[in-house]
Parts: structure tokens; sequence; C-alpha cells
């Protein structure tokens, strides 16, 4: 079966759980910027959780479905509706042939994820169907989905009015709190600039997507003084090119802090000044334009414990799920 | 009376550019499909177009606000 796409939303596109293993020949890892919402709603409709699904930034698409199917929509609060009619959100809901999908207004959050049963079928690229967007590749065909698309879904039903309660879902938080782990380059910021980077509220940018997140509003970092080593440019934020990992908070010219995400260059010319633990990059995938939010300052071993904890809650809400 | 909402988050602009006139000043007449602001949000500028004719359009967001999704940005006639 198809569902054919009515009207694309602002930048819908098909994710799963990503592509792991090419990230130091460039090609990140991608797949769904929240990952708890993205294992929730395949769980909810039927699906293995990484099943390729979609992921609807600020605005829903309109879907028209040729089958009948299960649906759950998860993450931030996009109302679905089915021909017109209000659906609960993580709550796994029966569409019927020729009913078409819309979604009310943004509520809260950033993105949501619509999970249909049996998963979008478009081809495996390099072990994933996620789509890299900046990359042209896989998804549906390297790119967001365009009014008149045709999107195969694979064979599967689920069961209508699977739900996952709200205590198992990640709370939102305002101001968001952003646990970071001072980096490598950390030395490069002087200790006062250090200090007012955690203590000060940022403000996510308008351009923020699912390469960075960009958040101004703070005061520019001052750094220590240095000659440039070869390689880096004169800008007291340039570092010989070094790697990227996810989460890594680069600041150019150090006035508007960058958090990579999932579809992070791998490399570049930045100096890190830490990065974002693993544990909070799904909170920063709901961040709308303009929250507000502040980093705050871990050690390695709280960042550690962050991820034992944020993995068991993950494991408590799939487990309440699958049994 | 009916009001157009801000289709999408992010920030409110009047004009296409900051040197050009605002696309509908308040107190005039606005056609279906007629486009009143832009949106501006990860890196690209939306088009907001008001979905039903209406006259003398009253402006509820200023230029450059932020503005959620479902946001009031002008009344109508």
């Amino acid at each position: 079966m198809t569902v054919r796409v009515i009207s694309p939303g602002l930048a819908t596109s098909v994710q799963d759980l990503g592509r792991p293993g090419y990230y130091h020949i460039g090609i990140p890892e991608g797949g769904g910027m929240d990952r708890l919402a993205t294992r929730i709603a395949n769980l909810l409709v039927g699906n293995e959780p990484g099943a390729a699904l979609l992921e609807a930034t600020f605005m829903g698409p309109e879907l028209e479905f040729t089958q009948a199917a299960t649906v759950a929509v998860t993450g931030g609060e996009l109302p679905p509706k089915v021909n017109g009619e209000e659906k609960p959100s993580w709550e796994s809901f029966e569409v019927k042939a020729g009913d078409r999908l819309s979604f009310g207004y943004l509520k809260g959050g950033a993105r949501a994820y619509i999970a249909i049963s049996g998963g979008i079928d478009v081809p495996v690229v390099l072990g994933s169907r996620t789509t890299y967007v900046l990359g042209a590749l896989g998804g549906f065909q390297g790119r967001v989905l365009k009014a008149g698309d045709e999107l195969p879904i694979g064979e599967g039903m689920g069961k209508a009015g699977k739900s996952l309660p709200a205590e198992y879902r990640r709370p939102a938080q305002a101001p968001a709190e952003l646990r970071m782990l001072p980096g490598l380059y950390w030395h490069r910021v002087t200790e006062a600039a250090g200090k007012r980077f955690f203590e000060e509220t940022w403000k996510v940018a308008p351009e923020a997507d699912r390469i960075g997140y960009r958040f101004k509003g703070g005061t520019p970092l001052d750094f220590v003084p240095r000659e440039p080593p070869f390689g880096a440019g004169s800008d007291p934020s340039n570092i010989v090119d070094a790697c990227y990992p996810y989460g890594s908070v680069q600041v150019p010219s150090g006035t508007e802090p960058i958090v990579l995400h999932r579809d992070a260059v791998s490399g570049g010319g930045y100096m890190m000044v830490g990065v974002v633990i693993s544990a909070d990059m799904d909170q920063i995938a709901q961040l709308q334009p303009h929250t507000p939010a502040r980093f705050v300052e871990v050690t390695l071993d709280q960042a550690l414990a962050a991820r034992a904890d944020s993995n068991a809650a993950q494991r408590r809400a799939e487990d309440y799920l699958v049994g | 009376m009916a009001q157009i909402l801000s289709p999408l988050p992010g920030t409110f602009y009047r004009s296409s550019s900051p040197d050009k006139p605002p696309y509908k000043a308040d107190g005039d007449t606005v056609a279906a499909g007629d486009v009143i602001g832009l949106i501006e949000v990860m890196k690209s500028f939306h088009e907001v177009r008001a979905e039903v004719a209406g006259s003398n359009i009253r402006f509820l967001a200023d230029n450059e606000e932020p503005v959620m999704a479902g946001a009031p940005l002008a009344d109508l006639d």
C-alpha cells in the first residue's frame, strides 16, 4: 500500500534510528532527533522500534491512506486529526482506506513522529532508511517530502488504543537545561567567560535545524590570548581542523553556541567548548525557536550516570508497551 | 471577523526585506491568498497567506516579533 502526500508540512522526512558507522567518512548517523519518541511511536503501532517513520518539524503534513493502517503520533504536541476529527497523541489509532491524516497547530515541542504500521518501506541505503537531506541520501529520494509523493508502506497491522502514559514520557523543562561536559578547548575561554556561559539563559535561534541547534542572547565569550597555531585561522575561535562529535558545542567567533545534532558535519575548524551529554540530546529535538535554555556543567561521571538513567527510563517505557 | 494565525513558530516579518514596504498596512483590504507576512525558521522564509478575503486588516504581531505556531498575526473584518 501507499500513503499519498497531500501537503508535506515544513520539513517532513523519513527517519529511523539512523545510519551509524559512516561518520568518519562524513556521513552522519542521522535518524529521528528525538530517539525515544521515534522508538515509542513504532512500538505503539506494532513495528520494531527502528522501523522507518515520518519526522515532522513544527508543522504536520496531510496524508491520504490507500489502505487501512494503524498510526501513532509521539514527540511534540502536534494534534493529529483523521478526516478533521482530533485523535490523541502517544496512542495508536486506526485509519481506513481513503482517510486523511492532518494536524492542528503545534502546541508544544518541535517535532512529531508519525509511525504507520508496517513502516515506511523506502530502500535501505548504507544500513538505514533515514534521510540525510544535506547529502541527498536515503529516505524518500534523499529529500524532505513534497506534495504528490507516494510513500511505500510495509506489511503489518497494529492495534488501536495502545498508549504510553505521561509518566513514561520525558517531561518538558522551562527553561530547558542542557547538561554539558566541558571539552578539549575549554582552556581557550577565560575563566570569567566560562562561568558566565553557564549562568546565562540563552534562546534557541530560528536557524536551529537537524544539523545543529544555534543559541543566542548570551554574552559573547572572551578568549585567552594566543598565537594562532599553523593551519588555524586568525579568529580566536578557530582551531586546526578537528573531528566534531555529536552534541559538541562550537561557538564561532565566540558569539552563538551551536550544538551539533543528528545530521552534524563531522569535522571543521571551530573550537568546541564541550559536548551536550547523550541523555539530553532528545530534549534538544523538541526545542522551538526562542525557547529559553541553559547549559549546566557536569562531570564525566555525572554524564555517564545520566545516560544510565535515560537508558533505564527508555527500557521502562518499552517494557510497559511490549511486556 | 477572521483571524490570520501563524502556521509555524519563528520570527514574523511584515515585509519581504528590510528596505521594502510592508506587504499590508493596517486598514488594507486583503484578498484570499494574499501574502501578509513571512515567518523565518530553519534558515528559510515562509509566506503567510490570508485564507479568506477581508477588509480593514489589523496586525496583532509586530515586525520581527517571535511567534508560536497558532499565534494570531492579524484580524480581518
